[in-house]
């Protein structure tokens, strides 16, 4: 009995045994970062817009209420960025989850040489984001865009042609080739991956569902329409997500293609907001109309939780 | 080796009693079963045991120690989970060596350790694999390995046989209980097979509803049920529950024969049962009736012999006879046990 | 026969799929070896080179720019990034999984709404508080603010990896000796460790990735990464040396997309645990 005692009181109680406060340590880094840099500045980001701060005069003095909201939304630019941003997304959301849907479907194979076809798959999006839209530019310039000149030898393009008379297409100088441009680069670099999220969804579905299928007799299409698809659907939400996400907030693609122009025509919201805020100064302006990226994010992302939730639950 | 105490343990889960006041007392060396069907507690109360979970009332003391609030490594127990829980990343060696290495022995004294509860087992030719290839019964053996190579106070199986083919199984209860007789260790062993149960345990705690409803030898549980729930829990098939003169009376099917020829045994109950069914055990029969004079539609069962059996015929009326020192009488509103028969008083 | 057309069809897709992804890239590369005269000329065949090509344009992107200073910026950057990322999320993860209880496990949610906020709107604060810590225009400014990407996305992507380990690991190695940090540090990390990779991955990929942020808080040239820098430097007002930009993308692009590639399968298996699926095994 003496030797049990002993083997019991050996070994104390410390921090590293207790549930709750090893569990506050652990988290506490994390939280204070993002306490620190995420929530601080994000209110900061309220604070600016409802206050009249500069480049030059940065601190929050004055209280003008909704002032810079009222302002910003009264400007043709303003009308433009929220149009072609919910353009931009809705397309390049759509495209994007029907080809990453095809992608996985075909990527869920075995086949000889799928690694070096990862690799191709990978691609674009191991490249940086302002880098691929640089590459991009180079690949619709306005005179030596190799795809103008397939289109030429085409004959599809130049004087008497389908897209004629000119002989090049002016990718970035016409308002409606440009956004299609920026939604052709979104949708380039994130397919991947998109990709990749979709294919852990179907990977994870039982191969089992796909035999009965089978034996049933079902086709592909109808496999797909009616097995595939619905049980996919949590994970797609999921990629939706992130696509929508990462193509709403961005605005590097059209700093460095369309620059927002012809005008205003090909403007985004991120992209004007860093215009008017940083490159113009006023601060508080910028600070108001990336404020109105959020609601829409948060609408988004709470209905597709939400979506996600339900079906999963049925 | 060391006594296990409960004193008074709950556990709450908002508002739901998962183990609703539990007293036990394990004597050093004993093999406890806990049995009690899914949701009754038992892996609670095991996991309190273990301090995995702390309880929400109550005490618990090993060696006499109270260690409610000590975390398990403070316990010195050890415990084979239901799954085995193996490390995935560590190789079988690794694996038997880990508790002996969390708690800082050098290498020289682990590995003869290992070694020695290795060749104890019977696994020397499994110490390089990793446990994902392991078959199911190699990896109890390991799990078993794992947890006595140190020397613990306590043990604890968490339905460490549910995974197994029915004839591994067989041999595994076997094992672990000759296991059991030759460390000495007091065992703590919950299952929701009777089986494993009434065979390995020295004595079995059944539960239901976060409470132990009786604890006795196995001889004990199954000849005197102390309620209607641990009288119909227990064997199979269980035993027999006529509602008659308002209480319930209970007799095991291996008590009810058909009426012999000759005189009846003085208090002998008689039933007129109308067979049903006849199949077909191996070694006995079993026999479905359904009660002709009872009030409603009563069923019932007999075990009997295969000469007894050869002369019934399904579809037949008879008479059955219970011998009055096999009856179990429960009082009708709370099920539990009223006036114990006089021929066994043991409890 | 329609098990032939089948794989025609199968192959045909792939290949499309390929070609899409693959084509901006060999344009790139192709450009990277041609001389002004043969690029500049819009009657030429812009896929062949009608002059030899010329490895001038690459030699010049080595010696008259600063690309190798953003090369070692980039990749400075991209490590400190994932070490904290890590020393932030990986503890953060585990104790949303484990230890914090009920209010722990509706966090993936919580955590996703951090990572909805848009770097838009947060980086005219960012500049300020990266003003006043004094480290504006150093690679420490985006060290700084890159973990405010990474540091969420890691979080939310371990917490369905960690909710994913069966708990029994852990509790086998508290009743076998160890602490409930030592459980972690010995058992869950090692379990955790396809995640851990493909945070790894993630994490340097967004660093990376990044412009905005590297754009607008460092203007000098010897401070500035890659995707900020490549752009700023060999683009002079409206003259492009297009030949040593491709050449800065292809570069940079060409052994990251082998080494995720590789990685490939990895990466997938670090996305199978939606948030909803950690919830679903948690109650």
């Amino acid at each position: 009995m003496k030797q049990v005692q002993s083997a019991i009181a050996h070994a104390g109680v410390s921090l590293a045994d207790r549930k709750g406060v090893l569990g506050t340590l652990m988290l506490a880094p994390a939280l204070a970062y993002i306490a620190a840099l995420v929530a601080v500045p994000f209110f900061l980001a309220i604070g600016l817009s409802v206050s009249d701060a500069t480049v030059g005069d940065p601190a929050i003095h004055h209280f003008v209420g909704l002032r810079n909201f009222v302002r910003v939304i009264h400007e043709s630019a303003f009308h433009f960025g929220l149009r072609n941003s919910m353009i931009v997304t809705f397309a390049t959301l759509i495209l994007i989850l029907v080809l990453a849907t095809a992608e996985s479907e075909l990527l869920a194979r075995d086949f000889r040489g799928k690694r070096l076809v990862q690799i191709l798959l990978i691609l674009p999006w191991a490249m940086p984001v302002s880098l691929a839209a640089v590459g991009w530019l180079w690949l619709l310039d306005s005179e030596f865009s190799p795809v103008d000149w397939l289109l030429r030898t085409a004959h599809l393009l130049g004087p008497g042609t389908l897209f004629g008379p000119a002989n090049h297409l002016y990718y970035y100088g016409r308002e409606w080739v440009g956004i299609g441009a920026i939604i052709a680069i979104n949708v380039w670099r994130l397919l991947p991956f998109a990709t990749i999220i979709v294919l852990a969804g179907r990977t994870s579905i039982p191969r089992d569902i796909f035999e009965q299928a089978e034996i049933d007799g079902a086709g592909f299409f109808r496999t797909l329409f009616h097995i595939t698809l619905p049980a996919l659907l949590p994970i797609l939400t999921v990629a939706a997500m992130f696509t929508a996400l990462l193509v709403f907030g961005d605005m590097t693609i059209a700093a460095l293609t369309t620059r927002g122009g012809p005008g205003y025509t090909t403007q985004l919201l991120p992209y004007w907001a860093y215009l008017k805020g940083i490159e113009g100064g006023a601060l508080s302006e910028g600070a108001a109309i990336a404020l109105f990226l959020f609601p829409v994010l948060l609408v988004g992302a709470i209905l597709a939780l939400r979506f996600a939730y339900r079906t999963e639950s049925a | 080796m060391a006594t296990l105490e409960l004193r008074g343990i709950k556990k709450r889960f908002g508002d739901f009693y998962a183990v609703d006041g539990v007293d036990l007392m394990i004597a050093e060396g004993e093999f406890l079963a806990i049995l009690g069907p899914s949701g009754c507690g038992k892996t609670t109360l095991m996991r309190m045991i273990a301090g995995l979970e702390p309880p929400s009332a109550g005490e618990v003391l090993i060696g006499g120690v109270p260690v409610t609030h000590l975390p398990p490594r403070a316990r010195n127990v050890s415990m084979v989970f239901q799954s085995y829980a193996l490390y995935p990343h560590m190789s079988v060696a690794e694996n038997i060596a880990f508790p002996l290495k969390a708690r800082g022995m050098p290498k020289s004294e682990r590995d003869t350790k290992v070694k020695w509860v290795v060749g104890l087992m019977g696994i020397e030719g499994l110490v390089k694999r990793k446990p994902g290839r392991l078959s199911g019964g190699e990896k109890q053996k390991v799990a078993l390995a794992r947890s006595l190579v140190r020397d613990p106070s306590l043990f604890i199986f968490d339905e460490p046989l549910s995974s197994l083919d029915a004839q591994v199984r067989a041999m595994a209860r076997g094992e672990l209980r000759q296991l059991h007789d030759r460390t000495g260790v007091t065992t703590v062993y919950v299952t929701h097979d009777q089986l494993e149960a009434l065979g390995m345990g020295d004595r079995v705690a059944i539960m239901n509803r976060g409470q132990v409803r009786q604890l006795g030898t196995p001889q004990e549980l199954y000849d005197d049920p102390a309620d209607t729930f641990v009288a119909a829990f227990l064997g199979s098939p269980p035993m027999n529950l006529i509602e008659r003169d308002n209480r319930i009376i209970g007799f095991r099917p291996e008590y009810l024969q058909p009426r012999a020829d000759g005189s009846l045994a003085q208090g002998a109950l008689v039933f007129k049962v109308r067979i049903m069914q006849l199949e077909f055990l191996g070694s006995e029969w079993l026999i479905y009736g359904v009660l002709e004079d009872g009030d409603g539609e009563n069923r019932l069962l007999a075990k009997v012999d295969q000469p007894v059996a050869s002369k019934l015929r399904s579809g037949e009326s008879r008479d059955f006879v219970v011998e009055r020192s096999c009856l179990r009488f429960f009082d009708k509103t709370t099920g539990l046990r009223i006036a114990p028969s006089a021929a066994k008083l043991t409890q | 026969m329609v098990l032939a057309l089948r794989r025609l069809i199968f192959y045909v897709m792939l290949a499309l799929f390929a070609v899409f992804a693959v084509f901006p890239v060999i344009w790139m590369v192709i450009t990277v070896f041609k001389r002004n005269v043969d690029l500049y000329n819009p009657n030429n065949n812009p896929f062949i080179y009608n002059l030899p090509p010329t490895l001038g344009h690459l030699e010049f992107l080595f010696t008259s720019t600063s690309y190798p200073t953003f090369l070692w910026n980039s990749a400075f950057i991209g490590v400190i990034v994932v070490i904290i990322t890590l020393l932030l999320s990986v503890p953060a993860a585990y104790s949303l999984s484990r230890l914090v209880g009920r209010w722990g496990e509706r966090s993936g949610i919580a955590i996703f709404f951090v990572y909805l906020i848009p770097p838009t709107l947060l980086f005219i604060p960012l500049y300020q508080i990266v003003s006043l810590l004094k480290v504006a225009n150093t690679v420490w400014s985006l060290i700084l603010v890159y973990p405010t990407i990474t540091v969420p996305f890691c979080t939310w992507l371990l917490l369905g990896f960690f909710k994913s380990v069966p708990r029994e690991f852990e509790e086998a190695a508290l009743i076998d000796g160890c602490s409930r940090f030592s459980a972690f540090l010995r058992v869950a990390l090692p379990l955790a460790l396809p995640g851990i990779a493909t945070c790894i991955v993630f994490a340097f990929a967004l660093s990376l990735s990044d412009y905005i942020y590297a754009a607008v808080f460092v203007s000098s040239t010897a401070s500035r990464t890659v995707s900020a820098g490549v752009p700023t430097s060999l683009i002079r007002g409206d003259i492009y040396y297009w030949q040593s930009l491709m050449a800065a993308a292809v570069i940079v692009t060409i052994p990251l997309a082998v080494a995720y590639g590789l990685l490939f399968d990895r990466l997938v298996k670090g996305f199978q645990s939606d948030p909803g699926a950690g919830e679903k095994s948690a109650a």
